[in-house]
């Protein structure tokens, strides 16, 4: 199982990202100028931010030469994670649904906030069980997730709304308190939380550890197996 | 003499200089300095590059320690952490800046401190921050200040991915029209990247990387332009600089993929005074001349003077000397980073820097004289007055029951959280966080081996205010205190003297008195000075700032897994205070609430007993018969049994010792402590 982190210039949780990665499997960075995937088993476009984010949040990386080959890759079904910055990207390529908004505060906000898994059982929440609870930190300026009514309650009636914020806990301003959400397909999933900085309890939790083995043990069943 | 001549004689005071202090180029150049040679010297003599009153009275900091790698006089200061590892560290003001400009003055002393760090060869791996406002209920502008600083800082930390671990603000009237924005940073490298600033090498070339030059920052020169050369419009543009943390954190990436690539003789950041600075630093300390080619500079604005380029304090640039034969590789590493980078010169034998524009030199000064030959004043230093500093407006009569008071001091503007604060830092990028704020007296960080370092930073500049030998010393013994809390043993320390106008003698009495007490206290705890920065000037028309030295620690523990919080952990632990403890309420937070006037002695310092207590409560937490430590300081015992509370969310049963004001302090001696009865017996 190879996972393949995307490097944006300006990335800044890649590292961690790789390091969170390489401790359920095997874990390469894919330069951003690149057009080769390096046969990766699973994608995460990690938080931080790319070419500096001075325009909208993920914008430019979008068109980076390597999303060409992460949106083929996506639409052949492979697994791709976007944490954060990462999510912000996936929202803009339109590989996921809704958009990512200013937080209500106008600033940016660093919590460790409490997560409920609304949808176990996905390949990102496989090794987790619905109504489960995880600590996991957000740190962002822009992570309002946003969609207009009827697509939340297409969103929600689809099961794609996968983490929500627990009571009390949304730092942002997500409407009905979304926090991670998955496409259609179920292979593409972003969440604004960073679970690559929950995955040891000396540095706060190892909750966020549970994103990184559900994606493991589905690329293994289905895809490797 | 010819009326140009003329006219520049007086331009030197314009540009800063002192008649004698001219008078002393003309001698050392024996000749008259040309526009660009005088703008240089005016920058390398001024008080920020030059040192000009603190100089001889930073000799008395001491400087040796078993673990010191690199000292004061490189970009960053650097000690052993073990594991062939080493963290370069320092801290810097970024005051002025911060006061016109709060937002860009406070995210480029970031920016600025980062390129310190990296300099040396240090990746940068933690930022923390001392503030210093007017007070928040008497001022919008201080408000306005500490919301935009904040938002800054947050900027350029959290978008390079760097994490700001820790810091501290205070409020206090003093600091109304000059706040303080102290950043330090902290870097980690293998022994065997850091790299000196020296260039060095007769042919080697000299590189420019980062940002494009252009016309901000240009700080004294401005002057010079508006008084001679013309163009008053762009003197008038914001002399602050604008900080593109997307630039540097590209530029960071760089410069340690050359310095692991082996490609680099020496490298400097560009910060204050810009490529003079720079340049003159390089060759003096390799003992070498530099030639600078400034048509090879790229530049922001095409028709720059040349004065312009040398002293532009443009943002997110390096300064590197290579081999020639290593040219085309480092030039490789730069475009996959895509990092503009540029040969604008080369390093010669002798002792000339020599700037070459359009193929005549523009300037041909002595490295010496740029460097060493920049004048040293010795202080005169007098008592301050003790009506030196207004008192402030009482809030409170002083008759009132310990519970308000209490509940006084912790809404208070320097005692309540610091959440809404630290909540806009990212503080756990890069993964090495285990104690963030709020869960311990000092940040922890993750080394790869298990073990960790610990850092704080400390300066109460209305005790100092008080007393400037003994408040300075307690600066040093708090950091201590809050490593011990953790379970951190010293290696070094940084400091920032922030002061007023050490012209003035009240102010060079501050001055004397608080490096003497930092002094004494590095030396009874044996923890040398790696380096640092000193702020002076800072001065309004109602008078200096509190005399504010800035102290940044930097200690190890060797199990990240016993780092102590400072939170109560378990009902039913016992809680004890250790410690040699007389504290007084002489220059205290409640003193302020009162309406009392910094004035006074402040409680006396056993240095031995203090660092018998350091060590004995670092043990105990190292060894978990501690299972909280949390050093007693603003707000006394009761404030600090408050905050063991308030983290650990349990409550507190205790009675004081006999003579113990619940409020009074002595910061750095003491200690709130929580374990099972009979670890806490012995």
């Amino acid at each position: 199982m190879k996972f393949g982190i995307v490097r944006f210039p300006g990335s800044c949780d890649d590292i961690d990202a790789l390091q969170a990665a390489t401790r359920v499997g095997e874990a390469v960075l894919l330069w951003h100028g690149d057009h080769d995937l390096q046969g990766v088993d699973a994608v995460i476009v990690p938080g931080g931010f790319s070419y500096g984010d001075y325009l909208r949040a993920g914008a430019i990386a979008r068109f980076a030469p390597v999303m060409a080959q992460v949106e083929e890759f996506a639409r052949e079904g492979g697994l791709v994670l976007g944490i954060c910055n990462g999510f912000q990207v996936l929202s803009e390529a339109h590989l996921l649904p809704g958009a990512l908004l200013p937080n209500v505060s106008l600033k940016f906000v660093f919590r460790q906030v409490e997560l409920e898994v609304v949808r176990g059982g996905t390949p990102f929440t496989g090794a987790s069980v619905s109504g489960a609870r995880l600590s996991i930190p957000v740190k962002h300026t822009t992570g309002r997730f946003y969609a207009p009514e009827p697509d939340l309650d297409r969103l929600e009636a689809a099961g794609q709304v996968l983490l929500r914020y627990a009571p009390g806990h949304n730092p942002n301003g997500s409407l009905r308190d979304i926090a991670g959400v998955c496409n259609e397909a179920g292979n593409v999933f972003g969440l604004m939380p960073h679970p690559e900085h929950a995955v040891d309890p000396l540095s706060g939790s190892a909750d966020g550890l549970t994103i990184f083995e559900s994606m493991r043990a589905h690329v293994e069943q289905h895809v490797l197996a | 003499m010819s009326s140009s001549t003329s006219s520049l004689e007086s331009r030197h005071r314009q540009l800063g200089l002192t008649d004698d202090e001219y008078a002393r180029i003309l001698d050392r150049l024996g000749r008259t300095p040309g526009d660009v040679e005088l703008a240089m010297l005016s920058l390398m003599w001024s008080e920020h590059c030059g040192y000009k009153h603190s100089k001889r009275l930073l000799r008395r900091l001491p400087t040796e320690g078993p673990h010191l790698l690199l000292g004061p006089g490189e970009n960053a200061g650097a000690v052993d952490v073990g594991g062939g590892l080493a963290v370069a560290f320092k801290v810097e003001s970024h005051n002025h800046p911060s006061a016109v400009e709060p937002f860009q003055g406070a995210a480029t002393g970031v920016g600025g401190i980062l390129r310190d760090v990296f300099a040396v060869g240090a990746r940068p791996i933690a930022v923390l921050d001392s503030l210093r406002f007017g007070e928040p209920s008497e001022s919008a502008r201080s408000r306005y200040l500490l919301e935009r600083a904040v938002a800054g800082i947050g900027f350029y930390g959290n978008s390079i991915g760097v994490p700001t671990v820790g810091g501290e603000i205070y409020f206090e009237s003093s600091y109304e029209a000059n706040c303080l924005v102290n950043a330090m940073c902290l870097g980690l490298a293998p022994h065997e990247r850091l790299i000196r600033s020296a260039a060095a090498g007769a042919g080697n070339v000299v590189v420019l990387l980062g940002a494009l030059t252009g016309r901000d920052g240009i700080g004294g020169a401005s002057v010079l332009a508006s008084a001679e050369l013309g163009d008053g419009d762009e003197a008038k543009r914001p002399s602050v600089q604008i900080g593109d943390p997307f630039t540097e954190k590209k530029l960071l990436e760089c410069c340690l993929e050359l310095l692991d690539r082996g490609l680099l003789v020496s490298l400097q950041d560009l910060g204050a005074a810009g490529l003079t600075s720079a340049v003159s630093e390089m060759a003096a300390r390799g003992g070498v001349g530099i030639t600078l080619d400034l048509c090879q500079i790229p530049l922001r604005e095409p028709d720059m003077e040349p004065f312009e380029i040398m002293v532009s304090e443009s943002q997110e640039r390096m300064l590197c000397v290579a081999r020639p034969e290593c040219v085309g590789e480092l030039l490789a590493v730069c475009e996959h980073w895509e990092v503009l980078a540029t040969t604008i010169g080369c390093v010669t034998e002798g002792d000339s820097l020599s700037v070459l524009h359009r193929g005549s030199a523009v300037a041909e000064v002595p490295v010496s004289v740029l460097v060493d030959d920049c004048p040293l004043y010795d202080l005169e230093p007098s008592p301050a007055p003790s009506d030196l500093y207004d008192a402030p407006i009482a809030v409170l009569s002083g008759s009132e029951p310990p519970a308000e008071i209490l509940l006084a001091l912790l809404r208070s503007p320097n005692l309540a959280s610091r959440r809404p604060v630290f909540e806009q830092y990212d503080p756990i990028v890069q993964s090495r966080t285990v104690r963030r704020p709020d869960e311990a007296d000092a940040a922890v960080l993750m080394l790869p081996d298990g073990s960790a370092i610990a850092v704080s930073i400390d300066g109460n500049g209305r005790r100092v205010a008080c007393d400037p030998r003994r408040g300075a010393a307690e600066a040093v013994y708090e950091c201590a205190a809050n490593l011990a809390c953790v379970g951190a043993e010293p290696l070094g320390l940084t400091n920032c003297l922030n002061f007023g106008n050490p012209e003035k003698p009240h102010v060079a009495w501050q001055l004397v008195e608080a490096v003497e007490g930092l002094a004494e206290a590095c030396e009874s705890l044996g923890v040398p000075v790696v380096g640092g920065n000193v702020s002076l000037y800072n001065e309004a028309p109602s008078g200096p700032i509190f005399p504010t030295p800035v102290v940044g620690m930097v200690g190890k523990l060797p199990h990240a897994s016993a780092a102590g919080r400072l939170g109560f952990a378990r009902d039913g632990d016992a809680i004890a205070l250790v410690g040699p403890f007389s504290p007084s309420l002489v220059g205290s937070e409640l003193s302020k609430l009162r309406g009392e006037a910094p004035v006074g002695e402040l409680p006396d310092a056993d240095p031995r007993a203090i660092r018998v207590v350091h060590e004995a409560v670092r043990a105990r937490i190292r060894a978990g018969s501690f299972r909280s430590a949390h050093d007693v300081a603003e707000g006394g015992v009761g404030c600090a049994l408050a905050e063991c509370c308030v983290a650990g969310g349990l409550g507190a049963s205790v009675r004081l010792p006999r003579g113990i004001d619940a409020f009074a302090e002595a910061p750095g001696r003491a200690f709130i402590v929580s374990g099972p009865r009979e670890a806490l017996a012995g």
